[in-house]
């Protein structure tokens, strides 16, 4: 069955405010923290329903960090949000300290992951946002690449099952739909969305929807692509990569990232320890962002399935 | 317990701590000297806890952002039955239960980690907030050091304590006019700090650090205020430690000599 790239029907922020609020009914440790941009997360609903366990915490991201840190050791599931760059590497350091190494228990929100910033432009793009987090032990690194995926996840993180820090990279706005409702996300393992023989694709966020366009063009040449959703960039689904390698020796990576520190880079380290194998990268080369449609964008820095398709053709001759 | 007691329990924890930093011949002397009066007021009169259940939900918490002043600390815990003396020998080893900076996971009784500073105030805001929401009368003390307000990230959180009415909430400033480089002024001023958290709404409190009496008059009124309270404390870095207090500004971090260390107990004991 071919696949064909239509939006999910809820936007992303409106899927992870309706889900929020729904774990937030259910459980009153649920609390929201936003910096100044609750108009854009789309937490508003949250915000004007749960008007005492909302904080905005104003144009200060650092202070928003520890104070979900301080949240976290009174027992609240703190949510903590900003745009990615500002969730990040705005904040590296009191992620590492006061919420890390002190051992709470917080979610991050970063919207806008790279090309999707669009307008914004470079100062609100971020092509690094999961290097600057992954060197730090024991945080778990999220992408959802669609409404159903990100509601799940968000779910997930709202339970006592998962103790620590985890960042969700989330898009705000449209995606393209992958899943049906009944779909499972274990945290920490990929999901085989395609099954294939030939090579594996692994993709994450708006790279999986290319991804799967590039592996029906990939299927009309003869050549059968395996797709996985690599929706847990931390911890890497090692075993998976393992068997991928063993079951069809060549793998590309798509990801709306910088290749340094992404998750190709990730991939190649599991691959390495495991089963080596050829690998191509597609993703951001070392660039800063810039102002343009997302669209545009996705062409300048590659990130499309023409360009997966390329590597594909490059991976099978080496 | 009363003035005399607290000055009595002070002094414990002055040469505790010595005693302490003994063992490994080096460490933070200054600034774990300079809070020790006000360590005393907390855990001898003010902070509500339980030593046998440090995790207990409805406790006072403390924040020791300036996080290297964990000696002092370490010692009152001690002191207070939090953990047993002879753990006091394990500051700085390895594997050992007593890092340098604080870390709430290794120490019993030690409410927050600590150590990249400027970074406390905002904890304990979350703290204080947490608290609230499910009506806890709990307090949060937040012991920062004068030097450390140069960061960026206090003056955030201070505007947060205000915006959000914490009044719960209690910053205490080991003014001890050093930082690491040198005398406050001369490196970083950090200018007028009760003027600048009185004009973001604070309740601003200034006394005598090395006076128990005072301190704990301050912190009384502290707790009666409608707004988040600051107390701005004078000391001196290394207070009580003679040959600390002697090398200001060269204090912060030092090696000593066990010979040296029992001539400042002899001093304190005087």
């Amino acid at each position: 069955m071919s696949f064909t790239k239509v939006n999910a029907p809820t936007l992303m922020r409106d899927a992870l405010c309706n889900t929020l609020i729904e774990c937030a009914e259910r459980d009153s440790r649920i609390v929201a923290l936003d910096a100044d941009l609750v108009s854009s997360s789309g937490l508003k609903p949250f915000f004007k329903k749960f008007p005492n366990r909302s904080i905005n915490c104003g144009i200060a991201e650092a202070n928003m960090m520890g104070v979900a840190a301080g949240l976290s050791l009174t027992g609240k599931i703190p949510f903590a949000h900003s745009f990615g760059p500002f969730a990040t590497r705005r904040v590296c350091d009191q992620i590492f300290v006061s919420q890390a190494y002190a051992h709470l228990n917080v979610r991050v929100i970063g919207s806008d992951p790279g090309v999707t910033a669009a307008y914004n432009g470079g100062t609100h793009m971020p092509f690094e946002d999961m290097a600057v987090l992954r060197s730090i032990p024991e945080i778990t690194l999220l992408e959802p690449a669609d409404p159903i995926a990100l509601a799940n996840l968000v779910t997930q993180l709202s339970s006592d099952e998962h103790y620590g820090i985890y960042y969700l990279r989330v898009t705000r706005k449209d995606m393209p739909a992958i899943y049906s409702a009944d779909d499972k996300f274990n945290i920490g393992k990929g999901n085989v969305i395609r099954a294939g023989g030939d090579l594996t694709i692994f993709a994450s966020g708006i790279m999986v929807a290319e991804a799967m366009l590039a592996a029906d063009a990939l299927s009309t040449e003869g050549v059968d692509a395996r797709v996985v959703d690599m929706f847990t960039w931390k911890p890497i689904d090692a075993e998976l990569v393992e068997r991928c390698a063993s079951e069809t020796g060549r793998f590309v990576v798509a990801e709306n990232h910088n290749v340094y520190g992404g998750l190709g880079a990730a991939i190649a380290e599991a691959a390495a320890r495991t089963r080596p194998v050829p690998i191509e990268f597609v993703g951001v080369d070392d660039r800063f962002g810039q102002v343009g449609k997302q669209n545009e964008l996705q062409e300048i820095y590659g990130l499309t399935s023409s360009a997966i398709i390329s590597a594909a053709v490059a991976v099978t001759g080496r | 317990m009363n003035t005399e007691q607290l000055t009595a329990f002070a002094r414990e924890i002055r040469v505790t701590t010595l005693r302490e930093l003994a063992v490994p011949g080096f460490g933070h002397i200054g600034g774990a000297m300079s809070i020790v009066e006000t360590l005393a007021v907390l855990y001898g009169k003010h902070m509500r806890y339980d030593a046998g259940n440090p995790h207990w939900q409805d406790r006072d918490k403390l924040v020791l952002s300036k996080g290297h002043s964990g000696p002092s600390l370490y010692a009152a815990l001690s002191l207070k039955g939090f953990f047993p003396a002879d753990m006091l020998t394990e500051l700085n080893k390895a594997g050992g239960r007593l890092p340098s900076h604080v870390d709430r996971t290794k120490t019993p009784g030690v409410d927050m980690t600590a150590g990249s500073l400027g970074q406390g105030l905002s904890v304990a805001c979350g703290i204080a907030l947490g608290d609230r929401m499910d009506g806890r009368d709990s307090r949060t003390f937040c012991i920062v050091g004068d030097g450390e307000l140069n960061e960026g990230q206090n003056w955030e959180a201070v505007m947060f304590a205000a915006q959000f009415k914490l009044k719960n909430l209690t910053l205490l400033v080991d003014n001890n006019k050093v930082q690491l480089d040198g005398w406050t002024n001369d490196v970083m001023s950090i200018g007028n700090a009760t003027g600048a958290l009185e004009s973001f709404g604070w309740h601003v409190l200034e006394c005598n650090g090395h006076d128990v009496g005072a301190i704990d008059a301050a912190i009384t009124k502290a707790k009666s205020d409608s707004r988040p309270s600051a107390i701005i404390l004078d000391t001196v870095k290394g207070k009580g430690a003679n040959f600390a207090e002697a090398a200001a500004p060269g204090n912060h971090h030092m090696t000593f000599t066990a010979e040296q260390i029992e001539l400042a107990i002899r001093e304190v004991l005087k």
